[in-house]
């Protein structure tokens, strides 16, 4: 017997089932199919102002920076200024890197041609890397991003400063309000490699416990909203 | 891991006597404490949350077979390479056949209590390989050779002056003189030293916090990013997870990550929270080129069919210890295995079985906090107290105290009995302590007066009170 019978085996004997039961296949699948909201707070449930309102309050709570850029023609000129106000423009010309998200290339960086503006994965050495997510979420201060080639995962961990653009419209309130979004951009059970859930600059307490911004992911977070 | 579970009375001792251990126990799970408290109450439906919340870990695990195979399945398609371990020494072989096959030399560690529990690093280590732990307090443990005393805050039994000295003692290559007077210089240190090791390992492993059976995904919630950074760069990610680790769907994913991180840290959220669905994909520019799931059982399938089947509902917050009296006075490392404060005394007897595990459940006060806070309303005191059972009808405690127990027994069967003994005893203590109000001594009960005093009963029993209450006597 393979140890995978056996541990299934032995999981149906202490539930008192049997293999191939049908009508538990059915209720799984029912579960899948309507994937049911348990409780979602109150604070998921706002709109407009007030969940935008939220979704910055608990950010900037959480050590993020969130800048309202206007049009998504204006994010280059709008991440120009925020790499300036760090520092990151004395010395050498800054750089930026960004994976094949066609909305970021969309964007006129030649309006900051001063910035060295790099694709692919993270490299060693890498100041800045910037994203877009699909969503973000209010109730947490939550910036969902679906990495892969568009959005390569390593640029959210290892840059020291992280820069996230999300569109106004895609941020909501719940978890599960963004999981409609996942579904919608990857179909029914579909998912992209990594789904990150990012909800600030990386952070420890594990001196002392005192809480320290900037573990070994990024020190800096910065959410650029467009619209 | 080693097991140091019978030694639980000594090393309680010795703990209560180590200044600097006191020292670092003093503030810390306090503040836990209260952060838990305010993120509770900055949200209304908490407690409703956590009905929900051990709902559906319940409807999960009554379904465990078919949300094990469906996960195999969704995985699968994703392009993972699922495995099947049915004890500590398979999935350890599993892992090592893994680590061989990648051609690894160095190996990364994300943090997870389930390697601590088959001791994965020192079977990796017998074969040569490097291991780095790579969550901030796993590699301070790792430097001195200490095992996790929390299972969230690994080194929270540590001050900052003894990381300090560690780090000055291994980073030889530093310069001497360096400054390392704030935390922050302590964590930019070791982020400079483990980027190297990250950047050279072929193989990284990582636990998981979920796994989801929709989707086929495994999940890693933490704040400090080094999960994430150990499964991208690495060439092969590995992740070990135990067989009670799977939700149904992200809808419930969602509910348990708004208690998890509220009741561990008292934050709404932990900063990363990362679902992992299978390798690199075709156009990938980054991530693991292999993708393993290690799914281990070590005694859990039967734990299901057990009275403490509810234990497996635990999502490892840490809650239960932070808010344990018994814990906050001897820190983890008492415990002698690898999960202490209350969900140690419930889970360790069943992992290591109760012959080395009985002091475990029997270090409580049954004070109920850990049950009061538990995210998942797990009855902690409640499984505690089936264990003593069991230990009792093991017959393996000294032949006096069961005796005792006996005795007690078979008097507090006998009601009318019973409360004539205790009006003769109350009565007879009461004359006897009057004038003080307490025995610094009494005979059979040294144990307890070696310690401190028993306060002197007023007189009359508890039963003898409430008859004249009902009566309406004034008292
Ligand atoms: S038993 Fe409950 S409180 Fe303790 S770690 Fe598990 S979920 Fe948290």
């Amino acid at each position: 017997m393979t140890a995978r019978d056996a541990i299934l085996g032995r999981v149906r004997s202490s539930l008192g089932v049997k293999a191939g039961d049908q009508r538990r296949a059915a209720i799984a699948a029912e579960r899948m199919a309507q994937h049911p909201e348990t409780l979602v707070p109150d604070r998921a449930k706002q709109a407009g102002p007030a969940l935008f309102a939220q979704f910055r309050a608990l950010l900037e709570g959480q050590q993020a920076m969130v800048i309202e850029a206007g049009p998504a023609e204006a994010v280059p000129q709008a991440i120009a200024r925020y790499l300036e106000s760090i520092g990151e423009t004395t010395g050498k010309p800054p750089a930026i890197r960004f994976g094949s998200d066609a909305r970021l290339a969309a964007m006129p960086w030649r309006d900051v041609d001063w910035i060295d503006v790099r694709h692919g994965a993270a490299e060693p050495g890498d100041r800045v890397g910037l994203s877009h997510a699909l969503a973000g979420i209010s109730e947490t201060g939550t910036l969902v991003i679906a990495a892969g080639r568009d959005n390569p995962v390593t640029l959210a961990f290892m840059p020291e400063t992280h820069i996230i653009a999300v569109a106004r419209e895609t941020i909501v309130g719940s978890y599960e309000q963004a999981l409609d979004l996942v579904r919608g951009a990857f179909g029914g059970s579909g998912m992209p490699r990594t789904l990150n859930y990012i909800s600030g600059p990386s952070r420890t307490a594990d001196i002392g416990g005192k809480i320290v911004i900037g573990a070994h992911g990024p020190r800096r977070l910065c959410v650029i909203v467009i619209g | 891991m080693h097991i140091e579970t019978p030694l639980f009375k000594q090393n309680a001792r010795s703990a209560l006597q180590d200044p600097q251990l006191q020292r670092a126990l003093g503030g810390l799970p306090g503040g836990l404490v209260a952060q838990r408290a305010a993120a509770r109450d900055r949200l209304p439906e908490f407690e409703r949350l956590r009905d929900a919340g051990r709902d559906l870990r319940n409807d999960t695990l009554a379904m465990l077979d078919v949300y094990l195979e469906m996960y195999e399945r969704k995985a699968t398609e994703a392009g993972a390479t699922v495995h099947w371990a049915e004890t500590a020494a398979d999935a350890r072989s599993i892992i090592l056949d893994i680590c061989k096959s990648a051609g690894a030399r160095l190996v990364a560690k994300g943090k997870s209590m389930i390697s601590e529990e088959i001791g994965l690093n020192a079977h990796l280590e017998a074969s040569g390989l490097e291991v780095v732990e790579t969550d901030l307090g796993e590699y301070i443990l790792q430097i001195r050779g200490e095992v996790p005393s929390h299972i969230i805050a690994p080194a929270i039994h540590l001050t900052q002056e003894q990381v300090e000295a560690d780090f000055r003692r291994t980073h030889t290559s530093l310069p001497e003189h360096r400054r390392l007077v704030e935390p922050a210089e302590l964590v930019g240190e070791a982020r400079q030293v483990l980027r190297e090791k990250f950047l050279t390992a072929e193989v990284g492993i990582t636990g998981a916090n979920f796994l989801i059976a929709e989707t086929g995904s495994s999940v890693i919630v933490t704040n400090e990013g080094n999960g994430d950074l150990t499964q991208s760069l690495a060439r092969t990610h590995i992740v070990i997870a135990s067989i009670d680790k799977v939700l149904a769907t992200r809808e419930d994913l969602a509910t348990v990550l708004r208690l998890l991180a509220r009741s561990a840290t008292g934050q709404e959220c932990t900063t990363y929270a990362t679902l992992s669905t299978g390798p690199r994909r075709p156009g990938d520019v980054d991530g693991p080129i292999g993708y393993h799931v290690v799914l281990l059982d070590n005694g859990r399938a039967e734990l299901l069919g057990s009275r403490f089947r509810e234990v497996l509902r635990c999502i490892r917050c840490g809650a239960c210890m932070n808010h344990c009296p018994v814990y906050n006075a001897v820190g983890g490392h008492a415990y002698g295995w690898v999960y202490p404060g209350p969900i140690g005394a419930v889970l360790t007897p069943a992992l290591i079985g109760i012959a080395k595990g009985a002091n475990l459940p029997n270090a409580s006060t049954f004070c109920g906090r850990c049950e009061a806070v538990c995210p998942m309303k797990i009855p902690l005191p409640g499984l505690m107290r089936h264990w003593r059972e069991a230990e009792f009808e093991s017959g393996q405690q000294p032949a006096r105290q069961r005796y005792a127990l006996k005795a007690w027994a078979w008097l507090a069967a006998r009601p009318r009995l019973y409360h004539v003994a205790m009006r003769f005893a109350a009565a007879a203590l009461g004359a006897a302590g009057r004038s003080k109000g307490r025995f610094r001594w009494l005979p059979l009960a040294g144990g307890w007066t070696r310690h401190r005093d028993f306060a002197a009963p007023q007189g009359r029993t508890f039963q003898q009170l409430w008859v004249e209450h009902q009566r309406g006597v004034p008292q």
